[in-house]
């Protein structure tokens, strides 16, 4: 009994310690993985034309900058959308609202977070493009404004909960100071609690801004996927194209190993290298904000 | 400085308030006003016929079955490799690791498969299990790229439902003769149930509304037939909403609606659910 006892507490105590490392194992995988089938486009495909602008694969031109413009320019509408709405949510959430308020507004917003991004692209490409077509009086609906907006929304849930959570953290002491001394809970908000979650607020927007430029079908459902480059403001009010969207739209349609197929996996390395930077810059943020905290403190 | 104490800041604050508070409005109202016009538009296409025919007609007529049964496919096995997988990663997390190099690479790396796009986790799905271990398009492979893309949400939310059960539970345990393994199992995990659960099943909520990373490694756009194995392709309901929204000409708006209801319904439930688990465990707490 106390053999066997000691024998099964080993083998589940290593299969618990495996566990836990999978989590490396299978981002060093992902990795593996892209750069396999990624990297061998620098062979096949001139970096001149790689950085150029004509996404065009029927002819061989892989320009990818329309690409990366197309998902910067939804993902920088989306921020401006989600960073105000999501952090004005946030604060009424934690500061402001009543009891009741914050039990009824908080499963919604996170039951905005759980809704399919199919969802979102179907009403959208049903109800947002045709609406903002007639509205703004534009040729098409489907633009990069359209898939801003959805993006804007989708984003939100993250900054919601984690701005939301740095607030809370804010210690009470904090704004109980402040009322003391005779500020508002106006003041208060802005100059101390605020303030004082910034590098939590700060991930917040990252982690959103991170979600964004990843979002795959809505953005392809809603922004027309016009490979042209958008570097003007008025970029937003045609269609345009993001890297996630065209790795979704063509990947079905390549033959496997083709230069085609290479180049889709490059432009996924870059979606996950972005990723990558965003989420450790974002980790980091807290990380030294809590040794200046632990610093503080003692 | 001295208007700062005047009323003028009173003023300030009700305007402020007023204004954060239609900013929080107008973010939640779209959010219900979004579920019920699906609501609306979608109901009148629900009818027995729909939920248990298949598609004819080049799919503008008939039923969705083979959608609903293929996400149902793909969510159990989602489950079934990314719930013991994630539980026993959130216990070595909560039980065993101690703040190291090493755990914090872990959580570097668990921070980095959250925020991984979902089409690139359809890539790595394609090159690893599709092609490379040639798995084909398949219900395997599509789970197994969904359940490591669940993996981070089952992990985080565990390991805090772990942490969450007071050290003196394991004390006790520890000092009555029990071993470490039967401590975890016997106590913690029992008393974290509810929290994992809550985080299992809104896991798997995510992994069965998922359309990008199915796209490559799993969905098919039509089957005359349900799928006979785990080696066959399937179709997904996100994946058909796709298809009957935009790749269909002429498709009837009802067929539409419809599946975008039945897909919002059976995520919203997983979603309900999840949330009354937690919600009843909150009140049954007695620590």
């Amino acid at each position: 009994m106390e053999k066997s006892l000691n024998w099964r507490e080993f083998v589940i105590t290593r299969l618990i310690k495996a566990s836990g490392y999978s989590a490396i194992l299978f981002v060093a995988l992902i990795f593996f993985f892209l750069i396999r089938e990624g990297v061998p486009t620098f062979s096949e495909v001139d970096l001149s034309s790689l950085l150029g602008t004509r996404w065009y694969p029927i002819e061989e031109h892989f320009g990818i900058l329309p690409l990366i413009t197309g998902s910067i320019i939804i993902t920088f509408g989306a921020a401006l959308i989600a960073v105000p709405f999501g952090i004005g949510t946030a604060v009424y959430i934690s500061e402001i609202a009543p009891r009741w308020m914050r039990e009824i507004l908080k499963p919604l917003v996170e039951l905005l977070g759980g809704l399919p991004s199919v969802v979102l692209g179907f009403l959208g490409f049903l109800v947002l493009a045709p609406f903002l077509r007639v509205f703004l009086n534009l040729p098409t609906g489907l633009t990069a404004l359209a898939g801003s907006i959805l993006l804007g929304g989708i984003a939100v849930p993250t900054v919601v909960s984690v701005a939301e959570d740095a607030l809370d953290a804010v210690p009470r002491a904090y704004r109980e100071g402040a009322w003391a001394l005779g500020a508002t809970k106006w003041q208060t908000i802005w100059r101390v609690t605020l303030p004082a979650a910034k590098s939590g607020v700060l991930t917040a927007v990252m982690l959103g801004v991170g979600r964004a430029i990843g979002e795959t079908m809505t953005v392809m459902m809603v922004t027309g996927n016009a490979p042209v480059l958008a570097i003007k403001l008025g970029s937003l009010f045609s269609p345009v194209r993001t890297m996630t969207a065209t790795i979704a739209a063509e990947m079905g349609e390549v033959a496997n190993g083709s230069v085609h197929y290479h180049v889709l996996f490059f432009i996924g390395m870059v979606l996950f290298i972005i990723s990558l930077a965003v989420n450790i810059a974002a980790s980091s943020v807290v990380f030294r904000a809590k040794k200046r905290a632990e610093r503080i403190l003692s | 400085m001295k208007n700062i104490l005047t009323r003028n800041r009173h003023l300030t604050q009700r305007i402020g308030f007023i204004l954060i508070t239609l900013m929080a409005f107008a973010t939640v109202i779209p959010i219900v006003a979004v579920v019920i016009y699906i609501l609306a538009q979608g109901l009148p296409a629900i009818s027995w016929e729909f939920l248990t025919g298949f598609p004819h007609d080049g799919m503008r007529a008939g039923g969705i079955l083979p959608a609903i049964i293929g996400t149902i496919y793909l969510t159990i096995g989602t489950a079934l490799f990314s719930v013991p997988l994630g539980i026993a990663a959130a216990i070595y997390l909560s039980e065993y690791a101690s703040d190291t190099p090493l755990t914090r690479t872990i959580r570097i790396a668990i921070i980095n498969l959250a925020g991984i796009p979902s089409v690139v986790y359809g890539l790595f799905g394609l090159g690893l299990f599709v092609l490379f271990l040639n798995f084909g398009t398949s219900i395997l492979a599509a789970s197994l790229t969904l359940s490591i893309m669940t993996l981070p949400v089952i992990i985080s939310t565990a390991e805090e439902a772990l942490r969450s059960v007071p050290q003196g539970f394991r004390t006790v345990s520890i000092s009555l003769g029990a071993t470490r393994w039967q401590t975890i199992r016997r106590i913690v995990l029992k008393e974290a149930l509810p929290g994992i659960l809550t985080g299992v099943i809104l896991g798997l909520e995510r992994a069965a509304g998922e359309t990008a990373p199915i796209l490559f490694t799993g969905a098919a756009f039509f089957l005359p037939r349900l799928p006979h194995s785990p080696f066959d392709a399937t179709m997904a309901l996100p994946y058909h909403l796709f298809v009957i929204s935009t790749q269909v000409p002429e498709m009837p708006i009802q067929i539409q609606y419809g599946t975008a209801l039945v897909l919002l319904v059976f995520v919203l439930s997983m979603n309900l659910i999840a949330t009354v688990i937690r919600s009843r465990a909150r009140a049954k707490r007695q620590w």
